[in-house]
């Protein structure tokens, strides 16, 4: 309704008012206000991408600026293609992609809708529960792994009190088989809270009259759930879920400070590769073909999100 | 027949329903508070309490873990303890119980500055540049707005690392890396398309009717901006600032591929706490705390305006 109100506000005003005033031109000053934003994007997040580019076709390597760099055409991206480590790192990002957002409309949805029943003190504990999402992401990587600790740790210890299993038998971080599970844990204990206050809006966006509607017709409770509340928020949980989609698919911070990647390279996700072939390895032109691959990926796959989103939307 | 004398809804829960509802929610809160109790609790523990099992709920509280953060430590045999003079201050006893003695203290300090300096500095830069270019785009007819706005939007989805290669690079040509000024301008790129979206949005909302008048009363478009604009914004731009805040203090990527001594802010710095044999734990929980706790006084500010941040002005409430 703003938008329109404000739309409709512009067009009503006589083009001429703002030419008639002293000072500088309209268009002088919307150039002023916006060219050191464009300026500054373009310096620090264009040109480095074209820069990414470009290097994507040569054999740089950023440790040795002064050796001879060789075009390679199009070598990188079929290396990168055929290289099973790759495919293993994708395959831990989706690993962790799919589970994280399927827990996270869980819980999140689940607990908008009991916060959504008003009852007292809602707020205070909406609040309680959203803290953990505004924190550090490599500061709390880094605190749950003294939670993780095999013997002396509170996540272990509390396993051990519901199970009765030996808290030195099972290590969360060092086993191959818990360490994919572990950081799912973490990034849903951290995340839940940001899926729940988008489902909230949602649910306190359908006006009351449907369900009054709804109950002169004699809908039952899980007819109308299933007909009203979960239509009506399904387009704010389509968005947390590409919110929620882009950031982990660049999941970098808290994984690697959770397990760097291991044990061997199972929870080794995206970015975790990335950043060994760039930084470690020093392969820059090979990592900047990889780092092209992300986010054309990224690009593509949240285009077809929103035009599908879009849809869900219109109807 | 009390229920009839009432207004009744249908749509408002029954009581039971409620206390259902506060008993779930409340359990999950509690649960979810858990690490963040543990790890405050922690920063006030002994070294070997914090690694005693069981865990220990009840201790004796020390802050020998704050001040193994902010001081350095070396080693003495007992002897070399005897003839020290007695200890000036609380900290030097403590650490004096662990045969040890003070050397110096610790970057803590210097992180924590430094992750202030950088977080303050790209935040006024990016609320400076973003409320003006938000202005513009909201009051402007400004060719492909549509598209300028979706290509700011768009240089967050690139993952940190792809961006960091030729930063990385173009950093060490302009003698920029590990400096605070580099890292300002990179969290002020990365913080502008936060902080244009938003602020448009909260521009939008403010009748164009007060500038207007004020522009027919003979102020100039830039007094107008100035002196009605702004100050019916500045709920929006406070609460954007916040938000641009809180990312630049967060950040770790940029942070631990771009610095590493001068310029290093807290996030990279507080893994690498080290104490005697192993990981010194309550220093590490110290410092999480300290970093962490101003970050929840701030969420809880927020709190009315923290969907719209996280959304980037998409679902406005």
């Amino acid at each position: 309704m703003n938008d329109s109100v404000a739309t409709r506000a512009a067009q009503a005003t006589p083009p001429g008012v703002a030419r008639r005033v002293k000072g500088l031109s309209d268009r002088a000053i919307a150039w002023i206000f916006v060219g050191p934003t464009i300026f500054l994007l373009l310096a620090i997040n264009i040109f480095p991408l074209i820069w990414t580019i470009r290097l994507s076709f040569t054999n740089f390597r950023a440790n040795r600026p002064n050796r001879e760099v060789e075009w390679v055409g199009l070598r990188n991206y079929e290396r990168i293609l055929g290289d099973s480590d790759i495919w293993l790192s994708m395959q831990a990002t989706a690993h962790f992609l799919i589970w994280t957002i399927v827990l996270q409309v869980l819980i999140g949805f689940t607990l908008a809708w009991l916060i959504n029943k008003k009852f007292r003190g809602n707020d205070l504990w909406t609040t309680i529960i959203v803290l953990p999402m505004m924190l550090s992401p490599a500061v709390v990587g880094n605190f749950w792994t003294f939670l993780y600790q095999p013997q002396i740790g509170l996540f272990n210890y509390v396993i051990t009190w519901f199970t009765g299993a030996d808290p030195s038998s099972f290590e969360m971080l060092g086993s191959v088989n818990l360490a994919p599970w572990s950081i799912i844990i973490v990034d849903t204990w951290m995340w839940t809270p940001f899926v729940m206050l988008i489902c909230l809006a949602g649910l306190r966006s359908i006006p009351d009259y449907i369900y009054e509607a709804a109950e002169i017709d004699r809908a039952s409770k899980l007819r109308q759930f299933f007909t009203i509340t979960l239509p009506m928020v399904l387009p704010f949980l389509m968005l947390a879920v590409l919110f929620r989609g882009i950031e982990n698919f660049k999941m970098f911070d808290l994984v690697v400070q959770l397990t760097g990647g291991g044990p061997g390279s199972i929870t080794e996700l995206a970015s975790i590769n990335l950043k060994r072939e760039a930084f470690e390895k020093w392969r820059t032109g090979y990592s900047s073909a990889f780092a092209i691959i992300l986010f054309v990926t990224v690009f593509g796959l949240a285009s077809i999100y929103v035009k599908a989103l879009n849809k869900v939307k219109e109807r | 027949m009390s229920g009839l004398s009432s207004a009744w809804s249908v749509t408002e829960p029954s009581s039971r329903q409620k206390w259902i509802a506060g008993i779930l929610v409340i359990g999950y809160a509690l649960i979810t508070m858990m690490p963040l109790l543990w790890v405050f609790l922690t920063g006030f523990k002994t070294p070997p309490d914090s690694i005693s099992y069981p865990p220990k709920v009840i201790f004796e509280p020390s802050v020998e873990g704050y001040v193994n953060l902010f001081t350095t430590r070396t080693r003495v045999t007992p002897s070399q303890l005897d003839a020290l003079p007695p200890p000036a201050n609380f900290a030097e006893e403590i650490v004096r119980q662990r045969d040890m003695v003070i050397a110096g203290p610790s970057k803590f300090g210097e992180r924590f500055m430094n992750s202030v300096i950088i977080g303050f500095g790209s935040t006024f830069l990016s609320i400076v540049l973003g409320t003006m270019a938000a202005y513009a785009f909201s009051r402007f007819r400004i060719p492909f707005t549509d598209d300028l706005m979706f290509f700011i939007l768009s240089t967050r989805m690139m993952p940190p690392i792809a961006v960091a290669i030729p930063i990385f690079l173009m950093y060490r040509q302009l003698g920029l890396s590990d400096t605070h000024l580099g890292m300002i301008l990179l969290y002020t790129a990365v913080n502008i398309s936060l902080a244009v979206w938003l602020l448009k949005g909260f521009i939008d909302e403010i009748p164009r009717e007060y500038e207007e008048a004020a522009l027919i009363d003979g102020y100039t478009r830039f007094q107008a901006f100035y002196k009605v604009v702004l100050p019916q914004a500045a709920t929006g731009i406070a609460s954007t600032a916040i938000f641009c805040l809180i990312f630049a203090w967060n950040e770790y990527a940029f942070a631990v591929l771009l610095t590493s001594g001068n310029a290093q802010t807290a996030p990279p710095f507080i893994p690498t706490i080290i104490g005697v044999g192993g990981l010194d734990w309550p220093a590490v929980a110290a410092g999480a705390t300290i970093f962490l706790l101003p970050v929840m006084i701030f969420t809880i500010l927020l709190r009315k305006h923290l969907l719209r941040g996280i959304t980037f002005g998409a679902v406005r409430k």
